[in-house]
């Protein structure tokens, strides 16, 4: 194992203590204490032109905890995630039905706007796709389109600590004017979540995050996903099951874009009810 | 190599046998390929080489020019004009003005040539015997007029003597550069045997030269003075009309395509709009001449051979290029980009403007300048709506009378005087290019740079 490798990995063990000591710090203990609903969706349909990708989905994602959502690959787990920021307002012939409140309200109802929702809940992408801009200016983004900072100072308290949020402060404080693109893909990724943090979010809606880096990042934004947990209600697509094991608290499992089973992650991942489920985590994990 | 030798190697499989047949037969398409690419490159670059060649070897004896150095005595026996009027005391303005007017009008009138014949008969040898016609030949025909102007603007000169650089005729130049055959008979010599024999003999002592032909940039085009003509007007003409298409095709094809591209919704329309942007792109320019001359100038009234016509006319054909290259461009930007931003919350108009156009913003760049450029190099439209008018003078604004360098060419081309032409024609073509070398470059310059920083 190389220098940088070992490096790598003595930040990643101190960063797992710390976690741990802050999650017991913050006098937190989310499993014991019925947590509030964030997100309701009710018989969530989507059509992609004729084709239908998903079949009433009705889901409850609880505040401060990761909810995983797994399945095999085009089941529509990016499609449902795309539901809850609108994202999918974007993409050309696709029409959504049913309904999403968030906090009881209803998302896609007409007199809201979009612009709000989504700086209200943020997104993080499968690729990583910082801003051709500078460091400061990927996480400063958000902010000045919302109107968050009211002075220089302010701006960049927020970029400081969202660098920080995200655990790339460190990394990159000596040259926050250089391009956000040449930055490693793991710090990229840490990069795009800063940024999506920087906004203030309540949601952060993540698809693959992992998906295109090598296990020590991985290991570093799961780290970075638990940290959050205090502070954000988290969703996440992922084809680990180690990973919705270690990072999530509920999970979800799509089939075909129906929702087969979700519940609490170690109920999923130790005695799932429904047989398409067992043999989907059996076979990925056996 | 180091396969073959190891200890393990062993007997091809019939696999590797067919692999390696079809192996060659790639190998040797590739090689066909290849070849064909460099003998196309090849050809490519040949005709390239054989255009400039032709035209800077036709072109560049242009840029000098014979000039006649006359020491002119402005005698006043000769000129018989009575010195410049001067304001007496008790005169009034008007009455002085009136004085003035009434000289210059003297002066205007006066037989110039007379003066310039004294200097000839002075710079020619001792008992040359030759007549004033023969001798007028030497110096182009605006001489007088170079000579009176003087005059008029420093009335002080009379009875002194100055040096003048006057341009030879065209007949002139021609001998002087051999461009005519000295062999041919006198009933087929453009000048007279005496003329012929007086200008060898200037060119010999010096009086005659070949000075560097600032009247090809400074001076407008000219039919009485062939050899004064020059590329100014034509050069400005270009000039209004390139300011008038940056003016109006960048801003307006630049924004529909970002709208047809980025808000428009799909729909019947915007594909109809789509399919005609990129017929329009096609239709020939000499049609988008005949609409202008239609439109502009017999429906809104606009005033002939003005480049403000020829500008929109260009505007209109450079219009579906700009269009239609942004639009690549827009689309050739990733959908990670998009998404980041949406994510964000920005808006669709933030998006495109805050993140979008930056990361497009050279290609747009370049496709403009390209698209700018073509349309400075365009003549055919601009025969429609009279700008091959032939015009004497530079024009002051974008509705004056003007012609283009590309149409200056188109008329030097055709001037009667091929021998003289020949090398103006050549030498235009120069300029004309060198321009559209000069507006490439910017081109690859601001994108190198712009990529660069983004
Ligand atoms: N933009 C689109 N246009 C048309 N069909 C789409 C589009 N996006 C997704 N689909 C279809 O919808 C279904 C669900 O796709 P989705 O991307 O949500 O799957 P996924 O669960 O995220 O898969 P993966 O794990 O491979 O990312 C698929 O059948 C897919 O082909
Ligand atoms: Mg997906």
């Amino acid at each position: 194992m190389t220098n940088t490798e070992n490096a790598k990995m003595d930040m990643v063990a101190s960063k797992i203590m710390t976690t741990q000591q802050s999650v017991s710090a913050a006098m937190n203990p989310i499993d014991s204490l019925e947590r509030q609903l964030r997100l309701t969706a009710r018989d969530v349909t989507v059509h992609y032109g004729a084709k239908q990708a998903l079949h009433g989905i009705s889901i409850d994602i609880p505040d401060r905890a990761v909810t995983s959502f797994i399945g095999p690959s085009g089941c529509g787990k990016s499609t449902f995630l795309r539901c809850i920021n609108r994202m999918n307002d974007t993409i050309e012939g696709a029409r959504v039905g049913g309904t999403i409140k968030l906090d009881g309200e209803d998302i896609y109802d007409p007199s809201l706007d979009v612009v709000e929702l989504r700086a209200r809940i943020g997104m993080v992408f499968q690729k990583p796709n910082p801003f051709p801009k500078s460091i400061f200016d990927n996480v400063a983004y958000g902010p000045r389109i919302h109107g968050l900072a009211k002075s220089k100072a302010d701006l960049e308290e927020i970029v400081v600590s969202s660098l920080r949020k995200a655990g790339l402060f460190e990394e990159v404080k000596d040259r926050l004017s250089e391009p956000g693109t040449g930055l490693s893909g793991g710090q990229q990724q840490r990069l795009c979540i800063a940024r999506a943090i920087a906004v203030g979010p309540e949601v952060i809606l993540m698809d693959e995050p992992c998906s295109a880096l090598d296990p020590i990042a991985t290991a570093i934004i799961e780290e970075l996903i638990d940290e959050l947990r205090e502070n954000y209600t988290i969703v996440i697509v992922t084809h680990s099951m180690q990973q919705a094991a270690r990072v999530s608290q509920k999970t979800a499992f799509f089939h075909l874009g129906n929702l087969i089973e979700h519940g609490d992650t170690e109920d999923i991942f130790t005695n799932p009810v429904n047989k398409q489920t067992q043999d989907y985590i059996m076979g990925r994990i056996g | 190599m180091t396969d073959q030798t190891a200890p393990a190697a062993k007997q091809p499989t019939q696999r590797t046998l067919q692999i390696r047949a079809s192996l060659r037969r790639r190998h040797l398409s590739e090689q066909i390929f290849r070849i064909m690419g460099i003998i196309a490159i090849c050809a490519a670059l040949g005709f390239v080489a054989l255009l400039f060649t032709d035209v800077l070897r036709k072109g560049i004896p242009a840029f000098h020019q014979a000039t006649l150095h006359l020491d002119i005595t402005f005698d006043p026996e000769i000129i018989g004009v009575d010195p410049a009027p001067v304001q007496i005391a008790g005169q009034s303005a008007a009455d002085f003005n009136a004085a003035q007017l009434a000289w210059q009008r003297n002066v205007a009138m006066l037989n110039w040539n007379n003066v310039i014949t004294a200097a000839m008969t002075e710079a020619a040898p001792e008992g040359f015997e030759i007549d004033s016609r023969a001798l007028l030949a030497i110096p182009e025909t605006n001489a007088r007029h170079v000579v009176r102007e003087a005059f008029v603007a420093d009335p002080s000169l009379l009875g002194q003597t100055h040096r003048f650089d006057l341009l030879a005729s065209a007949n002139v130049d021609n001998w002087v550069k051999g461009n005519i055959d000295r062999s041919l008979d006198d009933s087929r010599q453009q000048l007279p045997a005496d003329t012929r024999g007086l200008v060898d003999i200037l060119v010999e002592n010096g009086t005659i030269t070949q000075d560097f032909a600032w009247g090809l940039f400074t001076n407008v085009d000219s039919r009485a003075a062939p050899a004064s003509a020059g590329l100014a007007g034509a050069f400005m003409g270009s000039l209004y009309m390139m300011l008038v298409v940056i003016v109006l095709a960048v801003p307006i094809g630049v924004a529909s395509a970002i709208y047809l591209e980025e808000f428009a919704p799909k729909s019947r329309l915007t594909d109809l709009i789509e399919v005609n942007i990129n017929n329009l792109a096609a239709v020939p320019s000499i049609v988008f001449g005949l609409l202008g001359a239609a439109v502009f100038i017999n429906f809104f009234g606009l005033p002939r051979s003005a480049p403000l016509v020829g500008g929109l006319v260009l505007t209109l054909m450079t219009l579906p290029t700009i269009i239609i290259a942004t639009r690549a461009a827009l689309q050739a930007v990733s959908p990670a980009l998009r998404q980041a931003a949406l994510g964000l919350g920005a808006s669709k108009t933030q998006m495109v403007f805050h993140h979008v156009l930056p990361v497009t913003f050279p290609s747009i760049l370049t496709a403009t300048i390209i698209g700018v450029a073509q349309a400075l190099g365009e003549t055919a439209p601009l025969l429609l709506i009279g700008m091959n008018a032939f015009v004497a003078s530079i024009p002051g604004s974008p509705v004056d009378q003007a012609t283009a360098l590309p149409v200056q060419i188109f008329l030097w081309q055709g001037n009667e005087n091929r021998n003289f032409f020949e090398a103006r024609t050549s030498a235009a073509i120069m300029v004309l290019l060198g321009l559209m070398i000069l507006l490439n470059a910017v081109a690859i310059f601001l994108r190198t740079r712009l990529e660069r920083r983004a």
